[in-house]
């Protein structure tokens, strides 16, 4: 195809994602490094009778004048970076110097709204994503396994976790989990404590959410593992029969070489989608016990005022995360490209 | 494929049927449970005396004198003006799904057509734009909105929301054009058509397959999103799932928690719909990308 064709081919959809993907990341990059200008506050002298007073007053005027001149804020380099909502590089030192031992010292990180996000999307990512591709493998083989009458069935249902919005899937499993609800109720049964409650416990909120996370992501990788499973060679698996194979040889010999390269795919579109864990901490109302980086810029965006340098930075850091996530993919590609 | 070797042991079949029958109550079971308890009350959704009440409806029977009741659905449809999401969020979709197919045809021909090392990099950079959490973007978006008087309109989220859609929908039709033979647009070149014309006469009658499958997959991210939606829009222009998120804010305390439960069931249905008649589809596109690598 001839450059200018291409070109014009390709038009529409690289200015969508320059517009709309390319300029926005120059733009949390700029604003992440200016912060909102201060009101300016000036002191006026009330002379009267009774003498002098001094006042200390916004002045309106200038504070507009200075935000119309300078619409991005107060030049402020690496502040927002290091400041406690973000690295907390002060808070850090501080916390190293008195903390006794390890684990001493991750309670307090902890304690830090940045630390505390990133450490529960990282635990969540690596916690979910191997967990979802066993679950999808098995669920894979045993509808592979059934009858293929109720195959159609089968997989209607186990497409609805992942199909369904996720904001919406949560609510689902959240009122299910309530102390009043079902589970919530079968959770006090098992336990014998009536007063237990999902919501009030870190680690039980923690264990929600990643169940959640599985349920929702292991129809898509027994999606795939279904589909390679369809395209296992028959005559190698009758020869490792012949030779005597037994069936959990087979799986572990035949089948699992051969779905080898969909794994490496389907932990790839996982970990990417499971490093922007987000809307489930909103539904499960969860943010006292659990924060990713994706709610700590919602939460910075929302509400009455809108703290956009500390949510730009947020937002550099995150793609910072995913850029080190799918390095290694990237590394390869070139790799590959090079031998080409 | 009934030799005696291949057959299953007993044990192993039980096994399988239990852990099936377990994944399917697991998978359907909350959809279920939600669908019955939407027609009940309060009290009995969420029963602090004995969650058996849900099912039964003993409170939904004292306080409306019916077994099942529509309180919740007139509640949020009517009185909270949830249709107004509806249409907002129909005409959401409509729209991405047209603009980002179009765009998104175009692209993804050329790019499984060309032979040079540039289209290998744009795609790798639509893999990149694609792992971005799209609410990194969002506060990109916010300071420029609001300096121009775009923020909160239907057509701002439309289009953003179909920018966040392209590398998606680009590597999905790329992949689909790529197993179109070139020699059938070649050929049409040969006698004398523009590339364009080969295109708009020779590949758009074939294209159709790979378009749907993608389709459904960029009105699933239209439809499902929440992050962009709910930053973006005004609350009168809001959609339906930051609409259900905003119900949790406000009308939790109120008691109404069961309009949050009507409106939840009332999006899910048409998803529901959705993957009984394009299951296929949905599976076809699933696996599009995982085994051509």
């Amino acid at each position: 195809m001839k450059h200018k064709t291409f070109l014009w081919f390709v038009l529409p959809s690289s200015l969508a994602m320059l517009l709309f993907i390319f300029f926005p990341l120059i733009s949390i990059l700029v604003q992440s490094v200016y912060v909102a200008h201060d009101q300016v506050i000036v002191t006026v002298e009330n002379c009267g009778p009774f003498g002098c007073t001094e006042t200390t007053m916004i002045d309106q005027g200038a504070t507009e004048a200075l935000r119309r001149e300078q619409p991005l804020g107060r030049f402020a380099g690496v502040e927002t970076y290091l400041d406690r909502g973000h690295l907390a590089v002060t808070e850090v030192g501080r916390a190293w110097d008195a903390a006794q031992g390890w684990r001493d010292f991750g309670a307090r990180m902890l304690n830090l709204p940045f630390y505390k996000a990133i450490f529960f999307t990282l635990a969540y990512t690596f916690v979910v994503t191997p967990l979802t591709i066993v679950l999808g493998f098995m669920i894979a083989v045993a509808v592979n396994g059934a009858a293929r009458a109720i195959r159609g069935p089968l997989i209607f249902f186990s497409l609805l976790p992942m199909i369904v919005t996720p904001l919406v899937g949560s609510l689902i499993l959240f009122w299910m989990i309530d102390a009043r609800g079902i589970i919530g109720s079968a959770l006090q049964e098992i336990a014998g404590d009536p007063s237990l409650s999902v919501k009030a416990s870190t680690p039980l909120m923690w264990i929600m959410l990643m169940v959640y996370g599985v349920w929702h992501a292991s129809p898509f990788a027994f999606i795939v593992y279904y589909a390679g499973l369809q395209t296992v060679n028959k005559d190698t698996l009758e020869s490792a029969m012949i030779d005597g194979a037994t069936r959990w040889q087979r799986i572990l010999y035949v089948v699992l070489p051969h779905l080898l390269p969909l794994t490496t795919f389907i932990a790839l579109i996982q970990l990417m989608d499971n490093f922007r864990i987000f809307e489930p901490i909103v539904s499960f109302a969860a943010s006292a016990h659990a924060t990713s980086l994706s709610w700590a810029i919602y939460n910075d965006l929302g509400g009455e005022t809108r703290q956009l340098s500390s949510a730009a930075a947020t937002s550099v850091l995150t793609v910072l995360g995913v850029a080190i996530l799918l390095s290694p993919v990237l590394v390869r590609t070139w790799r590959d490209f090079g031998r080409r | 494929m009934s030799i005696k070797a291949q057959q299953k042991p007993l044990t192993l079949k039980l096994f399988i049927i239990g852990f099936l029958t377990l994944w399917m109550v697991l998978a359907a079971f909350p959809f279920i449970w939600t669908l019955w308890g939407s027609f009940k009350v309060e009290g009995d959704f969420f029963s602090k005396a004995d969650w058996a009440w849900a099912m039964t409806g003993r409170l939904t029977k004292v306080e409306t004198g019916g077994h099942f009741t529509g309180q919740g659905y007139q509640g949020a449809w009517i009185q909270e003006e949830f249709w107004r999401a509806a249409v907002n969020s129909t005409l959401v979709c409509l729209f991405v799904v047209t603009i980002s197919l179009t765009f998104g045809t175009l692209g993804g021909y050329a790019l499984s057509r060309s032979t040079y090392r540039y289209a290998f990099w744009f795609l790798i950079i639509a893999l990149i734009f694609r792992a971005l959490p799209p609410i990194t973007l969002v506060s990109g978006y916010l300071p420029v909105f609001f300096q121009f008087n775009l923020w909160g309109h239907l057509s701002t989220a439309i289009i953003v929301l179909v920018a966040i859609n392209q590398p998606f929908t680009l590597w999905m039709l790329h992949s689909f054009f790529k197993n179109i033979p070139k020699d059938l647009d070649e050929s049409a070149m040969v006698d004398g058509c523009t590339r364009f014309q080969a295109f708009r006469h020779v590949i758009i009658p074939v294209m159709w397959p790979g378009v749907i499958t993608t389709g459904l997959f960029s009105f699933l991210l239209a439809y499902n999103d929440f992050a962009v939606t709910a930053m973006i829009l005004s609350k009168e222009n809001q959609t339906m799932v930051p609409k259900i998120a905003s119900f949790l804010g406000t009308t939790q305390t109120k008691g109404n928690v069961m309009f949050a439960v009507a409106s939840v069931v009332s999006v899910t249905a048409p998803l529901f719909v959705m993957i009984m008649v394009f299951q296929r589809q949905i599976v076809s596109g699933l696996t599009a990308g995982a085994v051509k690598g």
